[in-house]
């Protein structure tokens, strides 16, 4: 452990993955503090204002303050990568290690329905999940995308599980009278870790991403700010053409940034937990 | 010292319609008592592996039973016990190690299993010997991740677990498979005194010259039966199986180049399409095989040498 710790802190994707994502953390979780406005949809200034003292990322067009709708924003959309993304991976590992590792009619059956589940157009899925619902909460949305988003995770940690199951040096702890509690745990389990952390990331960036995708084609929180209901408001409104920059650039860069700080993570953490790309 | 008893392993595969089944070892019966080596010869997939499973306890069999001294080792629930007395060598060492932890791990593992007893300082001058044994400089190898190390110094890691343990038996699966020539040695010298020291030692390889270097006992299996066995000097003076004959013929000597017409594959291949349920495993190979070759039993036919042969 400390060692992984030792060489995270020696990798720079880690650090820059790391440095970006806890910067968007720290703005979502004060920004609500520090911005003037408490409530992001409240008409509270002119409209169209480029950025000001009193208004630090400008105005909507309805004279709402974009920081403010900015900042709440960022925390509905790690809201969702956190719980979207969380529930996609617990369902994922649960049904890829369960059919991994006791194999046979069970694993058969589970794979059968992640093989359904994968061939079904998800974003066709997601639309008419959130076309029916009247009304829809971030809680919601983020439960839809969990549902949807495990099967690729299930069927690579089935794969990884079979395999590690089938290698010798489960069988030399066998035969070192290590108990299988033991086995799973101290033998199996470390080597997957850095698997586990690795699909969360993934997850987490795939559930932001799905989340603006909805949002952008009108299928968002009817209630609440997302950045990306930010970009669809802005693009509805002419934000783009009316040369409005403050308004659509924020949520934008955001999410660019935050979801290529998670790769950038996915792609440290994989060299930190892996010796053998350890080298250089 | 320990026995196998009509050991039968089938494996089962395929779903719903496409049930299959493949008998990997077919009642096989042998035994190695103290201080002997016993050689386990035969081609890939022949069962040789799965037989080394079956004694380590890793395969339950479908049949049969594999005594350690008159006690059937499925009926050992201590697994310590078991294992402190029965240790296995496998044959892909890049495997064998667990990735994300050095290597020097699996001496840490056994002292935790099996040597809590012995005092840490103690501990690392016995591996350091050991590790001295089979060619190997402690300081060089056990601080590595297995990336750092080649596949001979991997199995001689391997080898030197096993020999930490003073085992009574040792299933020894193709080990030299990995090792230079010079280093080879090394490890059969090993294995020697090990069987100097009274353990029964089950040597699988398919190298037969190096099974004749060191073995007192050899079996022969194809497709999971055994075709001939006995004491190592009968077997190899007068083979009496066909395919005993045809893998002794093998052997590349170093005074003779290869002569291509010393087989003629046409004639080994004419039996092709006779081989039915309940025949002689080896008749679409055999050059003396024809439709009398009923399944074999295995008959004595002089002092520690059996055969399964129709045709004697």
């Amino acid at each position: 452990m400390k060692e992984f710790i030792y060489f995270a802190f020696k990798n720079t994707k880690f650090k820059i993955g790391l440095t970006i994502l806890l910067f968007f953390l720290i703005l979502a979780i004060i920004g609500p503090y520090i911005s003037y406005y408490k409530d992001p949809l409240e008409y509270v200034s002119m409209s169209n204002l480029p950025p000001s003292r009193e208004n630090w990322l400008g105005t909507t067009t309805f004279g709402q303050d974009v920081f403010t709708q900015f900042v709440y924003g960022l925390r509905s959309t790690f809201f969702i990568g956190l719980f979207g993304g969380g529930l996609a991976t617990i369902i994922g590992l649960l049904i890829g290690f369960i059919a991994g590792y006791k194999g046979g009619l069970l694993d058969d059956l589970l794979m059968m329905l992640t093989n359904i589940l994968i061939v079904i157009p998800t974003l066709a899925l997601l639309i008419i999940i959130a076309a029916y619902l009247p009304y829809r909460g971030i809680g919601i949305q983020s439960v839809i995308i969990g549902l949807t988003a495990w099967p690729w995770t299930a069927r690579a940690v089935r794969a990884q599980t079979l395999s590690l199951r089938s290698r010798e040096f489960v069988n030399l702890a066998k035969i070192t009278a290590l108990r299988p509690l033991k086995i799973v745990l101290e033998e199996i389990a470390p080597n997957m870790m850095s698997y586990v952390v690795m699909v969360f990331i993934l997850q987490f960036a795939g559930a932001i991403l799905a989340a603006v995708g909805l949002d952008f084609i009108g299928l968002g929180p009817t209630r609440g700010i997302s950045l990306g209901l930010m970009m669809q408001y802005s693009v509805l409104w002419n934000a783009i053409q009316l040369g409005m920059w403050w308004w659509f650039v924020p949520p934008g860069l955001a999410i660019t940034m935050i979801v290529s700080s998670l790769y950038f993570l996915n792609i440290g953490l994989d060299e930190i937990f892996n010796p053998r790309l350890r080298e250089e | 010292m320990i026995k196998a008893k009509n050991l039968t392993k089938v494996f089962n595969s395929g779903f719903l319609f496409s049930k299959n089944t493949i008998t990997a070892v077919d009642e096989v019966n042998f035994e190695i008592g103290r201080g002997e080596i016993l050689a386990l010869v035969g081609e890939s997939g022949s069962g040789k592996s799965t037989i080394g499973k079956m004694m380590l306890k890793l395969l339950k069999p479908s049949g049969g039973q594999i005594l350690l001294e008159d006690k059937d080792i499925f009926s050992i629930s201590n697994n310590k016990e078991f294992y402190s007395k029965v240790q296995g060598i496998f044959q892909d060492p890049y495997s064998s190690f667990n990735p994300i932890f050095k290597v020097n791990r699996i001496f840490k593992l056994v002292r935790q299993s099996f040597k809590k007893e012995v005092p840490a300082s103690e501990w690392n001058d016995r591996v350091e010997n050991v590790l001295k044994k089979v060619g190997l400089n402690a300081g060089d190898v056990l601080n590595k991740y297995i990336h750092q190390l080649s596949g001979g110094q991997l199995q001689r890691l391997l080898i030197a677990r096993a020999l930490l343990m003073d085992v009574e038996v040792l299933v020894a699966d193709e080990i030299t498979s990995m090792l230079d020539a010079s280093t080879r040695v090394d490890v059969l010298e090993a294995l020697l005194s090990l069987k100097e020291i009274g353990a029964a030692i089950m040597f699988i390889t398919h190298d037969l010259s190096q099974a004749y270097y060191i073995s007192d006992k050899i079996v022969v299996l194809y497709r999971g039966s055994i075709v001939e066995m006995g004491s190592i000097e009968k077997v190899f003076s007068n083979p009496r199986h066909p395919y005993t004959q045809m893998l002794l013929d093998s052997i590349p000597q170093l005074d003779r180049k290869w002569e291509t017409d010393k087989f003629d594959i046409e004639d080994s291949n004419k039996n092709q399409t006779i081989w039915k349920e309940g025949f002689c495993k080896y008749v679409d190979r055999c050059p003396i095989a024809d439709t009398t070759c009923i399944k074999p039993a295995i008959k004595l036919i002089e002092e520690d040498h059996y055969v399964a042969c129709a045709k004697l």
